[in-house]
């Protein structure tokens, strides 16, 4: 074959970068992590923050309890940024951070370690993914209201652009919205529509420093749309999802030169990395994620028009815990395997004039603008968080009723599930990480001998100018952030100096707009039992749903309350983010019958036992089910503290779980008449 | 916990002096019985009414009972935080029912309003108690109205909360000692509802995000207008903005304190008692009953004729025992 019509490349094209997302513990584990890591051929870092960190808080608030070191490393200072990249050549590395609401603070106290290694700003490379919507709609690691947060975006847009141009300021996420039960048309919309408010608040931005419309301001817009990059997600149709991507780059380029006026073919490239699908990990038989994840990389790779630059995979043991190192080194070996045994990188895109490929883009388009019209319609993405929170509450209530229903076949979960004990989660510990219960206790002695140490006047100062800065709407927060990074200031003295300039948030949780519920079999026998049930206790069942902690993934919560909703049980759901004091205040005024708690953090071992506690100390005798990724061996150690029933991402049949609750209840005397009947009447015959 | 004391109304009567006496840790075990259809529960909330009733009481409830109403995404639960600081930097204790009217279609309802009132979980000064319409039309649930009327006894504010335009502060209306309308600039449709007579003229009226400016000023002149058409110059109508710094909160406070002090608390109650007795003797016996009662004119007759004291259970006695007596 003459090489002009070869299929193939005349090169095999580089491989894309490939990362894994982790951090655990301390910065001092978490740096040896990652050097091992890049030992065995990662060739980028994937920085996951723990909660507090993520949230503004430091290790010993109030509401970091259970959480430090859990999900993620706890960064509170310029020192542990230091240790964290110790070793680390920074003017080579190329370094994801999965930070949002704090991202200004961590690419400060970055760009601050990379000077104390000699590197200057403007050869750092990495990403800050820095998406707010995504986390008022999915993740829920949020700290100031929408307006605040925005700005804070826009102006690391602005800056970055200017003095750290290789940085990526933020990653659009369409990953999440999957995660919370998105379809591919509303993955592309929503995404689509959150970028359209980013780009429109950068170029006010831009317009703020340089003469609106003039050609510097041009300039520099072409530059900030060229450095928007994306965070998709993919999932197990795997034909289905590369249309996806491919559309997504479409309507991208549609956009930057139709809204925004870029030209440059290299500034409206569509750039995305992507970690794959894990809502639809299992719990049993989790050996067959390894199929899945697999399959799912496929997504992002087989077509070169539409590749990943960057790919990250979760580990195979995702839904029973937090992964270990050889879990994740597996998961790297799947992208080695992919990028260097196969030949995926040796074709131009292979899809091309593909008419089913073709027609599956064009569908997806269709869908996909007739909903960023009615996002539009509401005012754009910022204030269509309501609607938007309520369609993906929805679809995901969809998707589970299917797989319910065996509709949507998950296999070893609701087919196939005849199985061999499996010797993958055969040790002591289950197959998971666990994370040192002293490790809360050092961090909280680390930050307070680092705030004993600094130069307080400093930092007092650098916090005042923040503040100052913060207070006028035009000023870029930029500098103020990386001066008091130098003076050593705290995550958590970051956030609450914004916090009381700004003033905290409560994101809408997307239950209340839940449509109710199709007619079903199952639910009419449930809604049945439900009835009798209000005739016993008098009143309609009355549920909490609770979230302690700062755990934001609210998927679960969610469809639990709209099922018991659709059960015909009144819900009581006060969004993420209770500390036990507000559950056992609410608990007890509502008089609620049951209360159930959902935690996917890890720090159920800690704050279970507490909200348990404070629910007692109220005089609340409710019984507590808790749902989450709670490892096998965590169960024992709940039921001992008083839990009623445990649930885990294996037990996916939610009208079920209810049917459970109701017979609990049937069961608990002192659930008769409320939770709080007990109490009052021990109160009552001593009064009298 | 044994049975006896139960069934004579003991834990009942016990929680209605708690609230007497101005105990507000007797508010959550009250509402589970006031909320409760068990005959054993409905013996108990009969009892533990009669302790607060306007003849235990030595005349009536000295809590300032306020309904809140309008329509979705007005502001209501932002306005509501801002009042519950305003109230306990004041020394106030507060109750808040926030009542759900969603739940008569659905079945079970997701009572949410809860989430978006910021309020502090140690305040032993406030209690918010969601709670479902349930089943029963064209009024706010029995429970309500009789949650309303007992903690009026322990809390020196107790408001209702609900949304709707329209029927909604009619229901309230029964109930509150003063209703309060809330509406976003622009609310076109409310001023039409108002001057159409689709809406009862509320005491005051709430203009909410009035930092939007020319709007906000131009809703509130119309509104004015408005209540002036109709020839009701007594309708309050105050501008706030909850966005920090926020105002018109002190106002606000300001006329619903003077709307407390200018009516006739005590003749107000008495009416809603009185109507209260009739529409729940109706909603028990049907039109039939009422017509055994020689027609609703002769009802509301007997009803004037009664002690002002009696509460409305004690009301409905008397309507009952003069339609079982012909």
């Amino acid at each position: 074959m003459s090489g002009e019509h070869s299929p193939r490349l005349p090169e095999r094209d580089r491989p894309w970068m490939m990362r894994t997302y982790a951090g655990h513990s301390t910065a001092k584990a978490s740096n040896e992590l990652y050097r091992r890591n890049l030992a065995k051929g990662q060739t980028g870092l994937s920085v996951a923050f723990d909660l507090p960190t993520q949230t503004g808080y430091d290790p010993d608030d109030e509401l970091a309890r259970g959480e430090v070191g859990k999900v993620g490393v706890p960064v509170s200072h310029r020192g542990d940024m230091a240790a964290l990249m110790d070793g680390i050549p920074l003017n080579e590395m190329n370094t994801s951070m999965t930070i949002n609401a704090t991202a200004a603070w961590l690419l400060a106290l970055y760009v601050v370690a990379a000077e104390d290694q000699g590197v200057a700003p403007d050869s750092l490379q990495g990403t800050t993914q820095n998406d707010i919507i995504k986390e008022f709609l999915a993740r829920g690691t949020y700290a100031f209201p929408p307006a605040a947060s925005m700005r804070l975006i826009a102006d690391m847009i602005a800056y970055t652009v200017e003095h750290v141009p290789k940085w990526n300021p933020i990653n659009i996420c369409s990953y999440h919205l999957q995660e919370a039960g998105a379809t591919p048309v509303q993955e592309i919309a929503y995404a689509m529509s959150n970028a359209i408010a980013v780009l429109d608040a950068a170029r006010a931005r831009v317009e703020q420093a340089h003469e609106a419309g003039g050609a510097e301001a041009q300039q520099l817009m072409e530059q900030v749309f060229g450095r928007i990059s994306f965070f998709v997600n993919a999932g197990v149709r795997f034909v289905e999802e590369h249309a996806k991507l491919r559309a997504m780059s479409v309507l991208w380029e549609e956009l930057g030169r139709e809204r925004y006026g870029v030209r440059e073919a290299r500034h409206l490239r569509f750039r995305y990395g992507v970690q794959v699908n894990s809502l639809g990990l299992t719990e049993s038989q989790p050996e067959n994620n390894v199929q899945r994840i697999v399959l799912e990389a496929l997504a992002v790779t087989l077509g070169r028009d539409a590749r990943a630059r960057a790919i990250q995979l979760p580990a195979w043991n995702e839904a029973l815990g937090l992964p270990r190192p050889w879990d994740q080194q597996w998961s790297l070996r799947i992208q080695q395997v992919l990028a260097y045994e196969t030949d995926v990188l040796e074709y131009p895109d292979i899809f091309e004039g593909s008419i089913v490929m073709d027609g599956l883009v064009a569908e997806l388009l269709d869908g996909a603008r007739a909903e960023m019209a009615v996002v539009a319609e509401h005012g754009g993405a910022v204030d269509a968080v309501a609607y938007m929170k309520g369609a993906l509450v929805d679809s995901h209530r969809e998707r589970l009723r299917r797989i319910e229903a065996g509709e949507q076949v998950v296999v070893g979960q609701n087919r196939f599930t005849e199985t061999e004990s499996s010797p993958l989660t055969a040790d002591a510990e289950g197959g998971i990480l666990v994370v040192d219960p002293e490790v809360e206790a050092e961090q909280i002695e680390d930050v307070r001998a680092w705030r004993a140490a600094r130069d307080q006047a400093a930092v007092d100062a650098a916090l005042d100018a923040l503040a100052a800065a913060a207070q006028e709407e035009t000023r870029n927060l930029m500098p103020a952030t990386i001066a008091a990074a130098r003076a050593g200031a705290t995550t958590g003295e970051w956030a609450r100096t914004l916090r009381e300039v700004f003033g905290s948030y409560r994101a809408p949780t997307g239950v209340g707009e839940a449509t109710a519920a199709p007619a079903d079999e199952d639910l009419a026998e449930l809604r049945e039992q439900v009835a009798r049930l209000q005739e016993k206790l008098g009143r309609r069942p009355k549920i909490l749903v609770g979230k302690p902690g700062l755990d934001g993934h609210s998927n679960g919560a969610e469809q639990i309350a709209v099922r018991a909703r659709d059960a015909g049980m009144d819900v009581v759901y006060e969004g993420i983010r209770l500390t036990p004091a507000q559950i056992a205040s609410s608990a007890l005024q509502e008089g609620v019958h049951v209360i159930g708690l959902s935690i996917l953090s890890g720090s159920h071992r800690e704050l279970i036992p507490a909200v348990i506690a404070a629910l007692r100390d109220a005089g609340v005798s409710a019984p507590v089910i808790v749902g989450g990724i709670i490892p096998e061996q965590d169960v024992a150690a709940l039921r001992d503290a008083g839990v009623a029933a445990v649930y885990t991402p294996k037990d996916f049949d939610i009208t079920r779980i209810m049917r459970d609750i109701v017979e609990l209840l049937n069961a608990d005397g002192a659930a008769a008449n409320g939770a709080a009947v007990a109490h009052s009447a021990a109160s009552a015959s001593s009064a009298a | 916990m044994s049975g006896a004391p139960r069934a004579q109304g003991a834990v009942g009567g016990a929680l209605g002096i708690r609230l007497r006496e101005r105990d507000l840790s007797a508010a959550p075990a009250a509402l589970n019985v006031l909320e409760s259809s068990t005959d054993e529960d409905r013996a108990q909330a009969t009892a533990l009414l009669e302790q607060v009733s306007p003849a235990a009481l030595g005349g009536e409830a000295p809590g300032h009972v306020i309904g809140v109403t309008g329509p979705p995404g007005a502001g209501k639960s932002t306005l509501l935080s801002a009042l519950l600081r305003a109230w306990r930097a004041d020394g106030q204790s507060v109750a808040m029912l926030a009542v759900d009217p969603s739940s008569r279609r659905s079945g079970g309802s997701l009572l949410g309003d809860r989430a978006r009132i910021e309020f502090d979980p140690h305040d032993r000064g406030v209690f918010i108690r969601s709670t479902s319409a349930g089943e029963r039309l064209g009024g706010l649930a029995w429970a309500t109205r009789a949650a309303a009327h007992a903690l009026a006894a322990a809390f020196d504010v107790v408001v209702i909360e609900t949304v709707g335009v329209g029927q909604a502060e009619t229901e309230v209306a029964d109930v509150a000692d003063t209703v309060v309308v809330v509406v976003q600039p622009g609310s076109g449709d409310v001023l039409q509802f108002l001057k159409s007579g689709i809406m009862e003229i509320p005491d005051v009226l709430v203009i909410t995000k009035s930092d939007l400016g020319q709007i906000a000023l131009r809703s509130r002149r119309d509104a004015s207008a408005a209540l002036r058409s109709l020839g009701s110059g007594a309708t309050s109508v105050v501008a706030v903005s909850s966005l920090s710094p926020p105002h018109g909160i002190d106002e606000l406070i300001a006329a619903l304190r003077e709307h407390r002090a200018a009516g006739d608390v005590a003749e107000r109650r008495l009416r809603a008692r009185r109507s209260n007795a009739l529409s729940d003797f109706t909603h028990e016996h049907g039109e039939r009953g009422v017509r055994s009662l020689g027609g609703r004119r002769a009802a509301e007759r007997l009803l004037s004729e009664q002690k002002p004291t009696l509460d409305t259970a004690a009301l409905v006695a008397v309507l009952e025992a003069r339609a079982g007596g012909r």
